[in-house]
């Protein structure tokens, strides 16, 4: 798996696409081949804040639950509803149209302390 | 010894299959200082005669032909023949929890058709699979209604069964779970609504309310749903004499029912074990405690069960499950599944309209307390005599009286709890109602 | 094509309601001996419901076929062996199920006068003598309905204990490879989990828990033998560690079946530990419960054992109310009664030596399956085995083939897999308790199916992958379940005429 360039990453398996002033926020390859198929994605309300490090919903596979922590804090100003009807995307497509939620940055010096894509991969080639 | 399936030559082939001399050295390698030090102070094995005769002995020693008007949650109804026939085939009786779906069809099933059946009875759309019994479900509602709306403070009814309030305060000691009680009508106790209106506020997570309530009592659960859910707060619905649901009006109204099975089938057993159940709305479904089967096709198509919704349990969630729940009571349940299945739809209306016209025969006899309505329980005042002056009274004829409420409602003093079923006679009903003329 | 039938190969049994028919009734009730009363006069119209809709109309014979059909599509212990790791399924011997329905014993009402349940009581007194004798503990309570809710009271007795000298404290201390019910638990009586990660052994860290240990720490919960089935052989020091620091030590008791005459918990440093009355103790397993969870204890946690108690008073025995110190209750009435009836038939019909006898057997049993599968499957933990042995995938894991897989081919060889990937630090474990009730020919058979497995995996893996292939339901889609959750049997909308 090479994971996107465009994309920053958290050792937790969560990552951003800076977009502006907002983050969009998602899971990685990495987090849902663990999981195995996903049948429920919780996540919080619009409006509601994030804040880094915090716990901020999860998924669920048969298996096991996986707890999202924000990689980034603000507002959330969009959570992805497919996820309620199709959680199977999140195991097809992780990077892109599976993402979870977007937050309107509130303190983007946050974003430097993200992994890139590089450094990413040689951390899940380590573990 | 009977249980234990080998020849001491099969235990010597074994042990030099392993490679050690003696069954002893298959724990020498424990510190000195951690084993036993003297043999185990209990009698040598007894032989199956001897074993029925202690028990007998025992039973003997317990009440035995005695009628009973007992209720408080706890009730005398007749175990049709056929459940402890079907709970006891071996493959019922000895079999483990469901987990493997492929050797498990006959428990998943019977506990898909309980769930539908829980669900046709309360007017809930989703059941578990049984809790521990009654009182245990309620603070498991409590915390799930806790869960659901993120408050943290309960209202209970005074008329919820006293020791199901004592096991929620238990639960709730450490659970940052303020518990406050709201009061009953002393006319026809019945809840007290205003005080109910005046205690809700916007941290409170649930309202339990019971009915029919510990005084037998027809609650006005509409009118405590409409003012519950006025304030953002969660109904929680318990029941404590399953009999009842085949004639009351369902509580569609609540969002959670806690209650207790015992009626179904289930011995009264000096306490337990039992069957508390919790059923819901569908959308509060992946907060629900427990065990829940689901429907589901195998890889050949075929319709098959399985438990699902796993992760919200204990073996995969751990500290974040949303109880510690593990075993529950499916064999118990599996006799409340039978009782349903022999009654029936038209049954369970017959036995309750019977239970009905029991107590209320009784009752028409001796001077009831409240006015509210009821079903098969009711509160008398004992005017004059004491309680437990009438009740020993009754003894002398071999039955037993109803239940002194001074015990868990002081200002009841000389009031008592009596409940009449279908296995109660009019001759014996007649006699209790001379022992409160006497 | 032609509709097959429901007898147990074809495992072809429809839900009740598919077999209801309006009026089908399996029930006479006797005649009513007081007059009738109309329940919408009686109750008010608006307590009355209408009919409890789709709720099954069937007869007694169909009531009779459709279980018996159900149960002939289970697995029992009563059909063989379960080789379930922790569980200690052992045969549940049936006089046990006659005592326990004996009238006096069945029908006692909780409420019923003290002065006509002596026996009952009794019976109680005497379950909580022999099972402080075997624990080596100082009071015992039989109040809690299951091992988890044991662990519940137990972890509620230490904050009662600890808040009485003036600090609850903070955390409990949990190694890595418990039982998912142990942090659970510690969650529900307002503590912090902190994870202890176990040895290579499978053991304790010693070192590590010296260090972790300070007075934040209310308890320890440890499982002895741990759940890779290896005697803790330093929990002495360990219980040294944390009354050093006014902490408690919290057993688990699950695995009992190995130290039942052996050795006694109370006699190496617990302060309060639970019981699996339908684990060590026999009681039937019923498809997932009743079980009852003893929960036994040294002096000095006596005043908060649950309320009420049972005292002598004169020659007789009576419940004990006034214990201001008390918990309170943790469920209604005294506890599963019925349950601790089998589980003192039990202990009767074994005795003293019997138990120990068993243990030994318990022991045997694990250690004989561990020698003949060692050279097959990898086993993680060397050390000495005592009534429980983990083994793990590795080496099949290689070939593409794991536990979970594995456990599914032992379903075609007519046996109940072992415990799947518990515990979690053993990676793809295989948990193998096969308790003191297996003769050594069900133990050769099992021996036998999974050597044959580990053959298989190497020949043809791709088979083993689509097991059970024998079976008539295959490798449920519990994803599917998951997904889409449907709890309940709802009836089919009649198709219209259009769809045909």
């Amino acid at each position: 798996m090479i994971y996107p360039e465009n994309l920053l990453y958290t050792k937790e398996h969560e990552w951003v696409r800076v977009e502006g002033d907002t983050g969009v926020v998602g899971i990685t390859d990495h987090a849902q081949k663990e999981l195995g198929d996903i049948v429920y994605v919780d996540l919080p309300k619009v409006g509601a804040t994030a804040e880094k490090g915090k716990n901020v919903g999860s998924v669920e596979s048969v298996k096991a639950v996986s707890d999202i922590y924000a990689p980034i804090s603000g507002e959330v100003t969009e959570v992805n509803e497919a996820l309620a009807t199709a959680p199977e995307k999140l195991n097809e497509d992780p990077h892109g149209g599976a993402w979870l939620v977007k937050i309107k940055l509130s303190n983007p010096e946050e974003i430097k302390q993200l992994l890139s894509a590089a450094d990413y991969q040689t951390y899940v080639g380590a573990e | 010894m009977r249980y234990l399936p080998k020849s001491d030559l099969e235990r010597r082939e074994m042990l030099s299959t392993i490679g050690v001399n003696s069954l002893e050295d298959l724990f020498s390698h424990l510190p000195e200082e951690v084993r036993i030090k003297q043999p185990l102070q209990i009698a040598p094995g007894k032989s199956e005669y001897d074993i029925v005769d202690y028990f007998r002995a025992r039973g003997t020693e317990n009440a035995n032909g005695y009628s009973s008007f007992l209720g408080a949650g706890v009730y005398n109804h007749y175990r049709p023949v056929l459940v402890d026939t079907v709970v006891s085939r071996g493959e019922f009786l000895t079999s483990y929890t469901p987990y493997q779906a492929e050797l498990a069809q006959g428990t998943l099933i019977s506990i898909f058709e309980f769930q539908t059946m829980i669900c046709q009875l309360t007017g809930m759309e989703v059941a578990n699979a049984s809790m521990y019994d009654g009182s245990s479900a309620v603070p498991e509602a409590a915390m799930m209604a806790m869960r659901l709306t993120n408050r943290d403070e309960i209202l209970v009814a005074r008329t919820v069964h006293p020791e199901y309030r004592e096991v929620l305060a238990t639960y709730a000691q450490h659970q940052g779970m303020p518990v406050h009680e709201i009061g009953y009508h002393p006319e026809s106790g019945r809840i007290d609504l205003e005080d109910l209106d005046r205690q809700l506020n916007d941290k409170v997570a649930a309202v339990i309310l019971q009915s029919p309530n510990f005084f037998g009592v027809i609650d006005d659960v509409k009118k405590a749903a409409e003012i519950t859910h006025r304030h953002g707060a969660l109904l929680v619905f318990v029941f404590t004499e399953a009999v009842s649901l085949g004639l009351l009006e369902p509580p569609s109204d609540a969002d959670i029912v806690a209650g207790e099975l015992q009626s179904f089938a289930i011995p009264p057993s000096y306490g337990g074990p039992y069957a508390g159940i919790i059923a819901a709305k569908e959308k509060f479904i992946r907060q629900m405690p427990g065990r829940i089967v689901g429907e589901t096709k195998d890889t050949h198509g075929h319709q098959s069960y399985c438990l699902t919704l796993s992760t919200r349990e204990q073996h995969i969630r751990r500290e974040k499950a949303t109880s510690n729940i593990c075993t529950n009571q499916a064999l118990i349940a599996l006799m409340a599944t039978v009782f349903m299945t022999i009654y029936g739809k038209q049954g369970l209306r017959e036995l309750a309209g019977q239970n009905l016209s029991k107590a209320h025969y009784l009752a028409s006899q001796l001077p009831l307390r409240f006015t509210g309505p009821f079903f098969n329980e009711f509160v008398v005042n004992t005017n004059g005599r004491s309680p437990e002056q009438i009740n020993d009274a009754l003894l002398g004829e071999k039955i037993i009286g109803g239940l002194p409420l001074k015990r868990f409602y002081p200002e009841l003093d000389g009031a008592m709890l009596l409940c009449a079923t279908e296995m109660n006679r009019r001759e014996q009903m007649d006699r209790v109602a001379e022992a409160f003329h006497q | 094509m032609i509709k097959k039938t429901s007898p147990h190969i074809v495992q072809n049994e429809a839900l009740i309601f598919q077999r209801s028919s309006p009026g089908k009734i399996g029930y006479q009730l006797p005649e009513l001996d007081v007059p009738h009363v109309d329940p919408a006069s009686a109750l008010g119209p608006e307590n009355t419901r209408g009919e409890i809709e789709h709720f099954p109309e069937v007869s007694e014979v169909d009531v009779i076929r459709h279980f018996t059909r159900l149960s002939t599509y289970n697995y029992a212990i009563d059909l063989g062996l379960y080789p379930l790791g922790s569980c200690t399924m052992k045969y549940n011997p049936r006089v046990n199920e006659q005592v326990a329905r004996i009238d006096g014993l069945a029908w006692a009402h909780p409420y019923q006068p003290e002065s006509l349940s002596q026996g009952a009581m009794e019976i109680v007194a005497e379950l909580e003598k022999v099972l402080r004798e075997i624990t080596g503990m100082d009071a015992v309570t039989l109040q809690p309905a299951a091992g988890a809710h044991g662990e519940f009271t137990g972890i509620l007795l230490v904050r009662a204990f600890l808040e009485a000298q003036g600090n609850p404290r903070k955390k409990i201390l949990i190694p890595d490879s418990a039982h998912g019910t142990n942090p659970a638990t510690a969650m529900m009586v307002g503590y912090r989990v902190e994870n202890i990660r176990s040895k290579e052994n499978g053991m304790v860290d010693v070192e590590a828990l010296e260090r972790v240990v300070d007075e934040d720490v209310a308890a320890l919960m440890v499982t002895n033998p741990n759940t890779v089935g290896v005697f803790e052989k330093d929990i002495a020091k360990v219980a040294g560690i944390l009354h050093a620091k006014g902490a408690q030590v919290y057993m688990d008791g699950a695995n009992m079946n190995a130290l039942v005459g052996i050795a006694r918990p109370g006699d190496f440093g617990v302060d309060v530990m639970h019981l699996n009355l339908h684990k060590t103790f026999s009681t039937p397993h019923g498809g997932g419960g009743p079980g009852s969870g003893a929960v036994a204890v040294k002096q000095h946690l006596i005043p908060f054992l649950p309320s009420p108690r049972l005292q002598r008073k004169g020659d007789q025995w009576s419940w004990n109310y006034e214990l201001p110190q008390s918990i309170g209750r943790v469920r209604s009435f005294y506890g599963n009664f019925g349950v601790l009836v089998r589980a003192l038939a039990y202990i009767m019909a074994h005795g003293g030596p019997g138990l120990r006898n068993a243990t030994m057997d318990a022991l045997l049993n694990a250690n004989y399956l561990r020698a003949l599968l060692e050279p097959y499957y990898e086993l993680p933990h060397q050390a000495q085995t005592m009534h429980e042995c983990v083994f793990s995938d590795v080496r099949q894991a290689k070939l593409g083939v794991h536990t979970g897989d594995i456990a599914k081919r032992l379903i075609d060889y007519g046996f109940h897999p072992y415990t799947v990937s518990f515990p979690l630090i053993v990676k793809g474990a295989m948990m193998i308790e096969p308790t003191e009730t297996e003769g050594k020919g069900e133990l050769d058979l099992f021996a036998d199916a999974l050597i044959s497995i580990a053959k298989e995996i190497e020949e043809d893996p791709k088979m083993v992958l689509k097991a059970p292939l024998l079976t008539r339901t295959s490798r449920v889609d519990e994803v599917a379940a998951a997904r889409k959750p449907v709890v309940r049997w709802k009836p089919q909308p009649p198709t219209s005429k259009a769809a045909d």
